[in-house]
């Protein structure tokens, strides 16, 4: 043995615990998110020897556009790490060699000085060993404190540690882990390649991405978290900012519980709840229903603008008192059944050539159509699919009539991305269908087809809703 | 352990490598590879813009970062700086790891020498003459831009910095000098690697860096509400924590070194080179 290695050796033996203590010594489990530990069956305090690497890596933080992400344990939020109140940590903080820079992790789970920021203030290729003692349940935001602070929670150096109390929590069917952080890019939203952090946007809080566990379609598609129907969820939520506040809400559910700011006080039957920069929360419920359940920031354009938009699938048997679905579409006539029509003068104009087909198909897309695939026609990756350069549309118009006017379900593949939701049949005249077709297959370099009224009314005939293969709805 | 611990010990009455005081014959450095900066004034880490500067008195750098070859050659000549005897005070068990065979490979030889500690590089310095650059000295030279002595303020002089961190850390270094020279004709002192300084331990940002405000010495804090909205602070923040992270005997993967000089010693060794 080198005599190098001995020294160091030696300097480890000394580095760890500063008073020995009789708790037994247990390793931490650390999961990467969604996923977390399993509850604690522990009724006594333990030594947790917790392992954490730093490392900073290039992933993927929308389709086809790459970031340099400053990470704890190589994903963004970083491990969840779950110990129980009394519990004495032994936290090892190992950076990367390939790191460029020091890493630390302020703990808000610790009673001490800068929550063991400085205790563990780390060079590439080193590790640092500190101890504290969880003294307060609750559920907790780490992430690293180094300067420049903002830059590397920035970059996405956050995550969550549970302080289980004494008495353990109470026992849910499934628990998941999420975490909201604000991202800063050079080009726009979705602009593709390698996109290095803006220093300048980050400074103004003017954020490019919004996002649910680091990346746009994190929390979408066969990633979205699932549960079945008449089961009790415990999403455990974090947000890591560094800027923004979130408003989390879950579409089509209220919380049965809310631990305010995850914290002691509970709340219930909330619809949205608040999650400050570098704050959390525990939210419960019971999915009574099928469906899809999706979770945003209400800020909402956060959500279908900047990727603040998870789901959670839940798989079972319907229950139509509880929700029903459409039961019944009927006409509308405030003025009363007797008026047949209401002559003002004006024929309602209609389209004698393309040009008019694409004028009057766009006034008809922009009302209809635009919020959920979008004004550019590239839809929501994950949730809404493009119809711009869509070789799903392209292929088949006689289908895409079909899916204006009798609906569409189940998954389908756009441009080798996978979409499961559902189209709902439009109810739209056959002039403002053909027209607003012949608009989208013109535009965005799709095939350029012309489809007439006369082909909407033959497919209202023929056609039928699309139902595909595996569709859970 | 207690046996051990004797063993260690022992390692610190190692007599340090002997530095030879008189120049080696290193190859492809020697001054002609330096060049001259005029004395000249360096923006100290503050919080005010009208806290007084720090003067820099005129000073010789080296052009390029000392390469894997040039560190091989004194290694070669100074057989106590080798991998196998340097004692462990000095250099971490990291150093020169990635040299096989204890010399660089073909590729590494024009890439900048890292896994070099403090001391090392200190040593390497000292057979030529020469030493480490101060903290002022390497920032005074690092705030020019390819135009200007001082470009810190200049479009995307910032931005070329910071997209640096945000560049995946590849297999492979690039060669030195390949990067554009400054105005003072010096390369490569972003972009490429993290270098020594000689005394980047008074680094003024602790590892608790949002305290440093408080702390009696009229710290600049190095994140929370300083108000520093300015960018530039941001870069120079990045290697003001990355030195103070640092012990002298650490070896790291992106941290290489150069020397500088004194002007009255390039004149009193005059025409000896």
């Amino acid at each position: 043995m080198k005599l190098k290695k001995i020294v160091a050796a030696i300097g480890m033996t000394f580095a760890l615990t500063a008073q020995a203590s009789d708790l037994p010594v247990i390793d931490a489990v650390l999961t990467a998110p969604p996923m977390v530990p399993a509850p604690i069956t522990r009724d006594h305090a333990a030594k947790v020897v917790v392992k954490m690497e730093t490392v900073e890596k290039v992933m993927e933080i929308a389709d086809g556009v790459e970031y340099m992400f400053w990470t704890f344990g190589g994903s963004v939020p970083g491990q969840f790490l779950r110990i129980r109140e009394g519990d004495e940590v032994e936290f090892h903080l190992s950076n990367h060699p390939s790191s460029k820079m020091p890493h630390n992790i302020d703990l808000h789970a610790v009673n001490g000085p800068g929550g063991g920021a400085a205790a563990s203030f780390t060079a590439p290729g080193h590790t640092s060993v500190f101890n504290f003692k969880a003294l307060h349940p609750g559920l907790y935001v780490y992430h690293c404190a180094t300067a420049p602070v903002g830059m590397h929670i920035a970059n996405g150096m956050y995550g969550l540690v549970l302080v289980e109390p004494k008495e353990g929590l109470p026992k849910v069917d499934k628990e998941y882990y999420v975490m909201q952080g604000d991202f800063y890019t050079q080009g726009a939203y979705g602009e593709q390649g390698f996109q290095p952090f803006d220093m300048d946007k980050a400074i103004k809080e003017d954020a490019d991405y919004v996002l649910f566990n680091g990346a746009v379609g994190a929390l979408t598609g066969d990633k979205s978290l699932t549960a079945n129907v008449g089961e009790t969820v415990r999403l455990f939520v974090g947000n890591g900012g560094p800027n923004l506040a979130s408003s989390f809400h879950v579409i089509g559910e209220i919380f049965d519980k809310v631990t305010v700011e995850g914290g002691t006080l509970e709340n219930h039957n909330v619809q949205t709840s608040l999650i400050p920069a570098g704050g959390a929360l525990m939210a419960e419920f019971k999915v009574d229903v099928p469906g899809n359940f999706i979770m945003v920031d209400h800020s909402i354009f956060r959500a279908f603008n900047k990727g603040a938009l998870g789901m959670i699938n839940v798989d079972g048997p319907e229950d139509k008192v509880i929700y029903s679905g459409k039961v019944a579409e009927n006409v509308y006539l405030p003025e009363g059944s007797a008026v047949q029509s209401i002559p003002n003068g004006r024929p309602k104009l209609v389209a004698t050539s393309k040009d008019d087909q694409l004028l009057f198909g766009k006034r008809v897309y922009e009302a209809n159509c635009q919020a959920c695939h979008q004004a550019d026609g590239k839809g929501i990756p994950g949730a809404f699919p493009p119809l711009a350069k869509s070789d799903f549309l392209n292929e088949d118009t006689t289908r895409a009539v079909d899916v204006v006017i009798h609906g569409l379900k189940g998954p389908i593949k756009v441009n080798g991305a996978t979409y499961d939701s559902i189209m709902p049949a439009m109810s739209l005249s056959d002039e403002d269908t053909a027209n607003v077709l012949t608009y989208v297959l013109n535009s965005w370099e799709n095939n350029g087809k012309v489809i007439t009224p006369k082909d909407v009314e033959q497919r209202r005939k023929d056609g039928k809703a699309i139902i595909m293969e595996g569709s859970a709805h | 352990m207690s046996a051990a611990l004797l063993l260690g010990l022992a390692a610190l009455h190692t007599a340090a490598p002997t530095l030879a005081a008189t120049h080696l014959q290193v190859a492809n450095q020697s001054v002609e590879q330096m060049v001259e900066l005029p004395g000249g004034e360096v923006r100290p880490l503050y919080l005010t813009k009208d806290s007084p500067l720090t003067p820099v008195a005129a000073f010789l750098l080296d052009r390029l970062p000392v390469t894997n070859a040039e560190f091989a050659d004194f290694v070669q000549q100074t057989p106590a700086w080798q991998a196998s005897q340097a004692p462990a005070l000095f250099v971490e068990s990291q150093y020169l790891s990635h040299w096989l065979d204890n010399k660089p490979n073909a590729v590494q030889a024009k890439q900048p020498v890292t896994h070099v500690s403090w001391y090392a590089a200190n040593a390497y310095c000292q057979a030529q003459g020469k030493r480490l650059p101060s903290v002022s000295e390497w920032e005074y030279a690092a705030q020019a831009s390819e135009n200007r002595p001082n470009g810190s303020k200049e479009a995307g002089y910032t931005q070329r910095i910071l997209a640096w961190y945000a560049k995946p850390a590849t297999a492979e270094l690039a060669n030195v000098g390949e990067s554009p020279a400054n105005y003072w004709q010096v390369q490569d002192l972003h972009g490429l690697v993290w270098e020594w300084t000689q005394d980047f331990n008074t680094a003024l940002v602790t590892g608790e860096s949002r305290g440093d405000s408080s702390l009696d010495q009229g710290l600049f804090c190095g994140s929370a509400a300083s108000g520093s909205a300015d960018p530039s602070d941001y870069a120079a923040f990045m290697r003001y924590g990355f030195r103070s992270s640092l012990k002298a005997a650490y070896t790291l993967r992106n941290l290489g070194f150069r020397c500088a000089q004194d002007i009255v010693a390039t004149e009193r060794q005059g025409d000896t080179l």
